[in-house]
């Protein structure tokens, strides 16, 4: 129904503003007064850590972008130009480079923190999916960004991840000489790989925001996975979390720092460092450490086409998490065969990343299969068994009166012991 | 100001421990010989560059190097950074013609500038094989951001020949190097003891020719260092006083959520 907005604030200009574009109340609903669960712990900061990190991504890459140059004759010089020449040049490269690992690492803990609270279950399931398809548009953004400096690594890299496509019968090929856009990694497809990575950021925001949007709509899980019973559960958003957020920013920005001055290249290959060269493979060709895991699951298959769907499906089964895992109780803390479980999990996929960096020998091949193998079993066969054979430990009856203490196991305290976050001292 | 200072103190172990966690990643060249660890006066978090060091590793890039090896991403203006004067940075560009267009439209050369990229000593790369046997002589402008090892690694080169172990059979023109991926490279020992003759009195041995070039290299590949490391001080030391304000914050905004 058309009709202006009733405004109720003050400030005639913000009023005037308010009523025909309530601007101001849905910021207030949504970021100050929205009721937001009061037990998060600081893992809760990593959401607000990764819209924050893709944002300075963008500007970052918005003023690299004014100095670069995605020609192949002139890409690697032109990024030595921004190193050398631009002021500031170097901060922002390394700042951008060092905050692609920054994002993945926010993104990958935000991700676990999911899995092991169980916020990917009923209301939240579309809220997760949306979590994959960021996660899948982050990986495009960065291989192809990867690319752009035009180094060894990036012109081997690009070759063999796009090579990937050719493992698809019948039109595998075609789907690769569409992507190069011509018959080998070359200038055509620097030039797209440039365009397509200052689109997608853009892309991303927009899922990021229905990510909030949904977000909003089924409110926030907490680490007792329990719903929101009643306004006592609560906090406004704003003071609360605004500043909690803020301490894990300031915390955040202290490591993305240590990095940018001190160890400015310490996520990167040294390849890198070498202009591309088509005649010349380098003696190792090794995705960035983000990419490890996915890249040991595709070695681990002895089949091209098999090692390309299992690596496509690690990510895709994500999608269908919320109902692979039948148990509905959400958070781990009551769950002790699922939380064996998860850390069993996180082994996995580290070992996964481990493995992606060694050379597929002896060993590594072994723990790579056995590996992979966990991690497909943890979310196909053992996630839907023990939803149904697990019994859950005592749920709290509410976040403001947990009848048991909110870490690990133990029996139940006398009831009505308050949850007390953050005392002072 | 004293949970701060012990902040960036440990910030600096951090930064320490991250550049050692990159040295010691070096698992392919471990199993080809060990990598020498000399000791730079630019590494850690305070690390500043030897400028003397640096400035006779310019004579001997000048003197050995740059008869094959190009610098082109470098500029004659980086110098001052090592600590020329801009009267002799001036100077050292003149040294040097450079190709141009003349006012009449044909090719002319004129003197270098200090805004002027290192002059290359072949043409292209095409050039440079004829005159060199088939063999490329890499740009050495990030040579040791290039390389796994970095410092450690070219110094590593420049100082690693010697005689090919008993029984290795050696390519046609090529040199055993104990620190070379495969121990052939094609570049002949490019430094001797007393090769080059320091003006300072700095007695030229082989690892002080090879210390002050890897020096000036590293400086070449990293002009901005010592400004990013003092900016990264500032910035770390402002952000843990921020944090500790934050926090303190937080804690004054939870203490009556109970």
């Amino acid at each position: 129904m058309a009709g202006l907005h009733k405004s109720d604030y003050k400030n005639p200009v913000v009023n005037w503003i308010d009523t025909r574009l309530p601007l101001f109340t849905m910021m207030n609903k949504e970021y100050a007064v929205f009721p937001t669960p009061k037990n998060f712990n600081y893992f809760w900061n990593f959401g607000a850590l990764a819209t924050v990190t893709l944002l300075l991504m963008i500007a970052t890459g918005v003023f690299l972008a004014m100095n670069y140059t995605p020609d192949s004759n002139m890409a690697f010089d032109s990024v030595e130009r921004i190193m050398r020449d631009v002021n500031y040049g170097w901060l922002l490269r390394y700042a951008h480079a060092n905050g692609a690992s920054m994002f993945f690492i926010v993104v990958y803990i935000h991700i676990f923190r999911g899995l092991y609270y169980g916020s990917y279950k009923t209301p939240r399931e579309l809220l997760w999916m949306l979590g994959v398809v960021i996660l899948l548009l982050m990986m495009a953004t960065a291989f192809m960004g990867y690319v752009l400096p035009w180094g060894q690594m990036s012109f081997w890299g690009a070759t063999v991840i796009t090579n990937l496509f050719s493992a698809f019968p019948l039109v595998g090929n075609a789907i690769v000489t569409w992507l190069w856009g011509g018959f080998a990694v070359g200038d055509p497809t620097l030039h797209r790989f440039f365009s397509l990575h200052y689109l997608l950021p853009f892309v991303l925001i927009g899922v990021v925001f229905f990510h909030v949007v949904a977000l909003h709509i089924t409110g926030s899980n907490n680490p007792l996975g329990i719903d929101v019973k009643s306004p006592q559960d609560t906090l406004p958003f704003h003071p609360y979390y605004t500043i909690k957020d803020s301490v894990g920013l300031c915390v955040f920005f202290m490591v993305w720092a240590a990095f940018v001055f001190f160890a400015p290249n310490f996520f990167g290959d040294p390849d890198n460092y070498i202009p591309a060269n088509p005649l010349q493979t380098p003696s190792e060709i090794v995705p960035e450490w983000y990419f490890l895991p996915y890249y040991a699951i595709l070695r681990s298959v002895p089949n091209k086409l098999g090692g390309v769907c299992m690596m496509f499906g690690s990510i895709l089964v994500l999608f269908v998490l919320p109902w692979l895992d039948t148990s509905p109780v959400r958070s781990a803390r009551f769950r002790p065969i699922y939380r064996a479980l998860f850390w069993v999990h996180v082994v996995a996929c580290i070992a996964l990343g481990f493995v992606g960096a060694h050379r597929p020998e002896g060993w590594w091949v072994v723990l790579g299969r056995v590996a992979t193998t966990y991690y497909f079993l943890h979310f196909l066969v053992l996630l839907p068994i023990i939803g149904k054979l697990e019994r859950p430990l005592p749920l709290p009856e509410s976040i403001s009166r947990p009848v048991i203490p909110p870490r690990g196991g133990g029996g139940p305290l006398p009831g009505g012991a308050p949850a007390k976050p953050m005392e002072k001292p | 100001m004293r949970p701060a200072l012990s902040t960036a103190r440990a910030g600096g172990q951090f930064a320490a421990t991250l550049l050692a966690a990159t040295l010691l990643a070096a698992p392919a060249i471990a199993q080809e010989g060990q990598l020498p660890h000399p000791g730079w006066s630019f590494s850690g978090p305070f690390g500043t560059f030897d400028r003397a060091a640096a400035q006779r590793g310019f004579q001997i890039y000048k003197e050995v190097c740059s008869n094959c090896h190009s610098l082109k991403e470098a500029y004659y203006r980086n110098l001052e950074g090592i600590g020329l004067s801009e009267e002799q940075v001036k100077a050292v560009a003149a040294s040097v013609t450079v190709p141009t267009i003349g006012d009449d439209g044909q090719p002319a050369e004129r003197p270098a500038l200090p805004s002027d990229h290192f002059k290359s000593p072949f043409a292209n790369d095409k050039a440079a094989r004829a005159a060199l046997n088939g063999a490329l002589p890499p740009d050495l402008s990030v040579i040791v951001k290039a390389r796994e090892g970095g410092p450690d690694y070219v110094y590593g080169v420049l100082t690693g020949y010697g005689e090919p172990p008993a029984g290795m059979k050696m390519g046609d023109g090529m040199n055993y190097n104990r620190v070379f991926p495969g121990h052939q490279i094609a570049m002949p020992q490019p430094l001797q003891a007393d090769q080059v003759q320091y003006s300072d009195g700095t007695k030229p041995t082989l690892d002080q020719e090879a210390h002050d070039v890897v020096t000036f290299l590293t400086f070449i590949a990293n002009p901005e260092m010592e400004s990013r490391k003092q900016i990264g001080v500032k910035i770390i030391l402002f952000l843990a006083m921020l944090t500790g304000i934050t926090y303190v914050v937080k804690r004054r905004v939870w203490s009556d959520v109970h």
